[in-house]
Parts: C-alpha cells; sequence; structure tokens
C-alpha cells in the first residue's frame, strides 16, 4: 500500500488519446517525508507516518519540534500513518512517482461544509405535499418521523436535519490520468472531497 | 488558481485559431469516427457565445437546418476540430446573443461589421 499526502489545486479537464473530454482534479502531492516508523516491538503495529506542508516553528509545540528533528526535517502541518511502505526509512522522501499513470487510487479528504442544513438537502427528501391547494410550510418537511403507541418511539438512525459536510469522505477507485513529477502533479479523474487548497490523503 | 492556469497548456494541446467573436459566422470542420473510419463534417453558423478561459474554453455555435435551430458546443481545443474559417465579421453589441434564439429570417440578420487594419 502506497499512500500520499497533498493539497486541492482544483479542477480542469483534458482529452484523452480517443479525443474524450475527461473532468480532472489537480493534486499537489508531497514530497513528504516519513516522521517516524511503527515497529510491532515497539509500537505494537507496523506503520509509516509521513508528513507533508510546512508549519512555522512558533505554531509547533517543543515536543513536536523533537518529534522533526529525530527525522532531520523540518515541522510539517499534516501527518498520516500509513500501512508499512517496502522498507521505509526514517526522513526519507516519498513523492508523487510512488504512483503510476493508470492506478486507481482512493482519496480522503474533508468535504466541504454545509452548515445545519434540512432533510431535502441532507438526505434527498423530496419534502411532503404540493405547493398551492392550500398547503403551507409543508415543501421542505421530513414528513412522519415514526408510527404510534408501538414503537412510541423515534428509531435511532432516522434520517433528519443537521450538520452536512465538513466532516471526512473518501472517493474510492478514481484513476490516476497523469503526473506530472518534476511538478509534484497528480492528475485524477473526476471529483473529489473538499475545497481547493484542502488537504487529501491518497491511498493506492 | 494560476497553478492550473499553468499547468493547463501542458495539459492540453492548446491549438490557434483565427480572431473569432459572438455574432461571427464560422466554419467549423470537425472529425467524425464511424467505427473505425473517419472523415470531415462541417458546421456552419453563428457563434453565439464564447464561454470559460485557458484549456477549457467553449464555443456555441448556431445555424438554422431548415426551419429548427440547431446549437453546437465545441470545446476551443477539442482535438477533433480540423480547422475553424471566420466567413463574415459581425457587428454585434454583446457577448452572448441569445436574442438570436428567439428570431427568425429577416430578423435573425446580423449586420456585418467592417474590419480596418491598422497600418
Amino acid at each position: 500500500m502506497a499512500g500520499i499526502i497533498g493539497k486541492k489545486i482544483g479542477m480542469t479537464s483534458i482529452f484523452s488519446a480517443d479525443g474524450k473530454n475527461v473532468p480532472c482534479t489537480l493534486i499537489e502531492a508531497g514530497p513528504c517525508v516519513v516522521t517516524q516508523v511503527k515497529t510491532l516491538e515497539k509500537d505494537g503495529y507496523e506503520a509509516v507516518q509521513v508528513g507533508f506542508g510546512e508549519r512555522k516553528d512558533k505554531h509547533s509545540t517543543k515536543a513536536m519540534m523533537g518529534h522533526f528533528k529525530k527525522a532531520g526535517t523540518t515541522p510539517k502541518r499534516k501527518l498520516v500513518e500509513f500501512p508499512i511502505y517496502n522498507d521505509a526509512k526514517l526522513g526519507d522522501e516519498i513523492t508523487v512517482e510512488a504512483f503510476e499513470e493508470g492506478d486507481f487510487v482512493d482519496v480522503a479528504g474533508t468535504s466541504k461544509g454545509k452548515g445545519f442544513q434540512g432533510v431535502v438537502k441532507r438526505h434527498g427528501f423530496a419534502g411532503v405535499g404540493d405547493a398551492t391547494h392550500g398547503q403551507h410550510n409543508r415543501m421542505r418537511a421530513p414528513g412522519s418521523v415514526g408510527a404510534a403507541s408501538y414503537p412510541a418511539r423515534v428509531f435511532k438512525g432516522m434520517k433528519m436535519a443537521g450538520q452536512t459536510g465538513n466532516k471526512r469522505v473518501t472517493a474510492i477507485n478514481l484513476e490516476v490520468v497523469k503526473i506530472c513529477a518534476e511538478m509534484n502533479i497528480v492528475v485524477i479523474k473526476g471529483s473529489i472531497p473538499g475545497g481547493k487548497v484542502s488537504i487529501v490523503v491518497l491511498g493506492k | 488558481m494560476d497553478l492550473i492556469k499553468e499547468l493547463q497548456s501542458e495539459l492540453v494541446e492548446m491549438k490557434e485559431w483565427p480572431d473569432f467573436k459572438s455574432g461571427d459566422t464560422c466554419v467549423v470542420t470537425y472529425k467524425i469516427k464511424e467505427g473505425d473510419k473517419e472523415r470531415l463534417q462541417s458546421f456552419q453558423g453563428v457563434i453565439i457565445q464564447r464561454k470559460g478561459s485557458g484549456a477549457t474554453e467553449t464555443f456555441t455555435i448556431r445555424k438554422m437546418s431548415g426551419n429548427i435551430g440547431v446549437e453546437r458546443v465545441f470545446p476551443i481545443n477539442d482535438p477533433f476540430i480540423e480547422t475553424i474559417e471566420v466567413v463574415k465579421h459581425g457587428a454585434v453589441r454583446r457577448a452572448r446573443i441569445y436574442y438570436l434564439r428567439e428570431r427568425k429570417g429577416k430578423a435573425a440578420r446580423i449586420k456585418e461589421r467592417r474590419r480596418f487594419t491598422k497600418a
């Protein structure tokens, strides 16, 4: 399993070899640094911790500064653990070359926050009843949330209004269309969660 | 955003066409794939709009086929486009001449724009 941390740049479209117009997302991925190698003996499981993006010294705690110093690198903005990389060592650099064109990757990020939304936007409900014929204030209503004296309660997990977006979402099986190694850019087919400049995690 | 613009030229082959804008009458010649054969087809009409910028810019071209209006949207950098030829420069006052859709026959005429070449 190979993984890398990146920053969403935005979307564009490119033409495939057979002339089709393909919508794409550009991600500036890496270069990342291995900041810790976790071993079975010491940590109870195997993983590599990888860092991406710069963080100012004054925003890092002393403990974190020591952690980064051990890896021989500057403080990083984002740290992510990946299941073991083939013999990655402390301080190793991971670049977009971990991926190839034609690979399928999963991209995880934080979706755009939409605030507290009703059931129509949040769950795709259709609302209740008509817009006219004497009807009022029911157009975006959720309808009934339960039955009567039995079960005499509302079931757990009932779809209701609430916070929408701003949570971790993973888009799976997205094709890597192109890689620009010298600019650390990965071009991925389709859309990925989050806004521009948001941090995303790519995994193969 | 600037990074996207920079990269777009690298990712998409930018094509060069003669200068054309909305109101102009153009002939777009494009390749059509039928099975494994390719042939050329042309579409003559009025440019209704140019939309977007950079590698993803598109234009809409409209013609009257008999009594029915036909519009096609092409990406400017579409690899299937062979040539774009400007037949007539039109004098219009707006960038998106949607009002043409409600007009027919004589009313849908567009005045020709005289072009003076700068010495």
